[in-house]
């Protein structure tokens, strides 16, 4: 007995109890169409987790997810295109005479390499931009507008990469009409089921990674580096390792997201991967708690599961709830839901107070938000 | 020579409407470190302003004329309003207002598509600015005249106001040392909310400007927010000079580029030459020096 309360295996049963829902809940009682829907939002889950890992315990306040998401569904899209036409042929929206394809189009045609670009493509890409913005102490307002303009400019170069005469991307159409997931139907409802499974384990792998770093000595180090780069570096470490590695990884788990959403979701396009896509990515990870480990999931699943219920009804509303959101959660609850305890403990302290009797200590929630960009102005 | 020439004056216009833009945002981050994503659907209102007053009068040019202090107003009174209901309370964690002003400015676009509608809608050119004018043995379009002598006027008109009055003083002071300055009897509160009076009000005027180049539409501000983010971070924040040099370069260099590859790459080229800039110079072009380490 002494075993379950130990501290080690009451860690785990979190994910214990997220695998029994995602693997014997949910498909036991969701229809394959409502399964399918909440694939999607796993994949949200996923890009969710890195973003709790960058933003929620580096401070990296990063606006360009969706160009690590568009990378990864991009390389699975094109492989999934090539691989329906079939060995030697150009992908069916490439116009008919296209008889030779350049390189970095030809090499989607192999599945292994496939698998590794959607890490490594976005992994390197996040790499340049973070050396190129962290050593050089670019942070804070700074990076968020860069990594915002980066996501403009990826938007962009998929359709130009679409408008030119091959055709590579479709342009703003994107890509879609799958057959199949490596040599799996596409159709057949038993293989969606199985896609299902594969985001739900990737997810929870995701999430496991990410609770192993949070409770390292590195996981330290990068909460340290959103206290306080400074303190950091006098204490001999140099914060913008710490920090690219944590915006490495989070952008191989958004590829690893848009990689899995092309076979779910069956299209891919530019206004998936653009400015207000990426935005969108961070309103989950702020409702649920930026700061925790199953925050981003719970939040991310929650808010794509509200935006296709109220967006497909109502397109201007869910515009109007997702800028509230933004507002109410941000301005008055930055630590999200999961900081709602302590904000109602807070409040009944401030009341206790009022009436004379002894309040609790007050619970900071705003402390380890705070980022250094005040110091420099 | 003439495409020369046509193209770096189509980037100075080009980069008197990012001035415009960008001045505001300077002022505001460089004092205060609030990044106000909805400065854009100020711009917006500017313009829809420009189209509702125009409306009011029978003379094209009265309105247009009259429509700039009235748009300088309904952006300053917007800002204002965002300071006093939400920036205040979020000075300590100045990244967050970027996620808070987004979503204010996802409201305000829905809001002016609800009102005005998805078209765009075009705000009229008085006779007096059609047709080209010719300077120095060259036609140039005397709306695009018109948008860079706005744009000139403004930053004169700015910067007396930072050097001369005693608003700019305090300005100043502010962006250099809060805290002395807050100790030498400067209401700092008063003081950032006038700031972001004019800072917003110099986005109306950026929306004016705007309406005699293109309609304006819900997404105007979407367009030109990013662009003017850049020139914030490239020329520098608490100074004047560095926006409009930022400004002016930028605007050029997309010009120079659209000419020789397409919009789209022209965009993509100059963030990559951002970032190979803030390689020699992460501070931007001019900074003002503060003793806090960084």
């Amino acid at each position: 007995m002494k075993f379950l309360t130990s501290s080690r295996f009451s860690a785990f049963v979190p994910f214990l109890l997220a695998a029994v829902v995602l693997f014997v809940l949910a498909p036991g009682i969701l229809s394959d169409f409502r399964l399918n829907l909440l694939a999607r939002y796993l994949c949200f889950a996923i890009v969710a987790v890195g973003i709790g890992l960058a933003w929620g315990s580096g401070g990296m306040l990063t606006l360009g997810q969706g160009v690590f998401f568009g990378l990864g569904a991009y390389a699975m899209g094109l492989h999934m295109k090539l691989d329906d036409a079939g060995p030697g042929r150009a992908p069916d929206y490439m116009p008919p005479t296209t008889d030779w394809l350049p390189g970095w189009i030809e090499m989607f045609r192999s599945g292994p390499i496939t698998i590794a670009a959607i890490v490594l493509l976005p992994a390197a890409v996040a790499l340049v931009l973070g050396l190129a913005t962290f050593k050089r102490k670019v942070r804070g307002a700074y990076f968020a507008i860069l990594s915002q303009a980066l996501a403009a400019a990826f938007a962009l170069l998929i359709i130009v990469l679409g408008s030119q005469s091959g055709n590579y991307t479709n342009g703003t159409n994107g890509l879609s009409n799958f057959r199949s997931f490596f040599g799996y139907d596409l159709n057949d409802p038993v293989n969606q089921r199985m896609l299902f499974y594969l985001a739900a384990g990737f997810l929870l792998v995701m999430v496991f990674i990410a609770r192993q770093l949070r409770n390292s000595r590195y996981g330290e180090l990068l909460r340290a580096c959103q206290s306080s780069e400074e303190r950091v570096r006098f204490l001999g470490y140099d914060p913008a390792n710490v920090k690219v590695v944590a915006y490495v990884i989070a952008a191989a788990m958004a590829g690893i997201g848009g990689a899995l959403f092309v076979p779910i979701v069956g299209i891919i396009t530019p206004m998936d991967v653009g400015v207000a896509p990426s935005i969108a990515m961070l309103i989950g990870v702020a409702i649920g708690g930026r700061g925790t480990l199953w925050g981003p999931v719970i939040g991310a699943v929650g808010v794509a599961w509200a935006q296709s219920t109220l967006s497909e009804q109502f397109p201007a509303f869910w515009t109007y709830v997702q800028g509230a959101l933004f507002i109410v959660v941000i301005a008055f609850l930055p630590g999200g839901l999961a900081s709602l305890g302590s904000v109602i403990r807070n409040a009944r302290g401030w009341w206790d107070d009022k009436r004379g009797r002894p309040a609790e200590p007050p619970v900071a929630v705003t402390d380890d938000l705070k980022t250094d960009v005040g110091s420099r102005v | 020579m003439d495409v020369v020439v046509s193209q770096i004056f189509t980037g100075l216009s080009i980069g008197s409407i990012l001035l415009l833009a960008a001045i505001g945002l300077a002022l505001t981050f460089g004092q205060m470190g609030v990044i106000n994503m909805a400065h854009g659907e100020f711009i917006m209102a500017g313009g829809y302003t420009a189209f509702v007053v125009q409306g009011l009068f029978e003379n094209a040019g009265v309105g247009l004329l009259l429509s700039i202090p009235v748009a300088f107003l309904v952006g300053g009174l917007l800002g204002v309003i965002l300071e006093m209901t939400l920036l205040r309370r979020m000075y300590h964690r100045p990244l967050d207002t970027l996620l808070v002003t987004y979503g204010v400015s996802l409201i305000l676009q829905q809001l002016a598509k609800t009102i005005f509608g998805t078209q765009g809608k075009s705000v009229e050119t008085p006779t007096w600015l059609q047709g080209p004018i010719e300077l120095f043995g060259f036609d140039f379009p005397k709306t695009r005249v018109f948008v860079l002598v706005l744009a000139v006027v403004t930053v004169v008109g700015l910067s007396m106001l930072l050097k001369a009055t005693s608003l700019g003083r305090r300005i100043r002071a502010t962006v250099q040392n809060r805290q002395l300055a807050e100790c030498s009897g400067i209401s700092t509160r008063s003081t950032d909310r006038l700031t972001f009076f004019v800072g917003s009000g110099l986005a109306g005027i950026a929306g004016v400007a705007l309406t005699q180049l293109a309609p304006v539409n819900a997404s105007v501000g979407q367009a030109y927010i990013i662009n003017a983010f850049l020139v914030v971070v490239v020329g520098g924040i608490g100074q004047i000079k560095g926006a409009v040099i930022a400004a002016f370069v930028l605007g050029i260099g997309q010009a120079a580029l659209e000419k020789i590859y397409d919009a789209s790459l022209a965009r993509i080229l100059i963030f990559v030459a951002i970032v190979l800039f803030l390689q020699l110079r992460p501070q931007g072009i001019f900074n003002v020096r503060t003793r806090s380490l960084a």
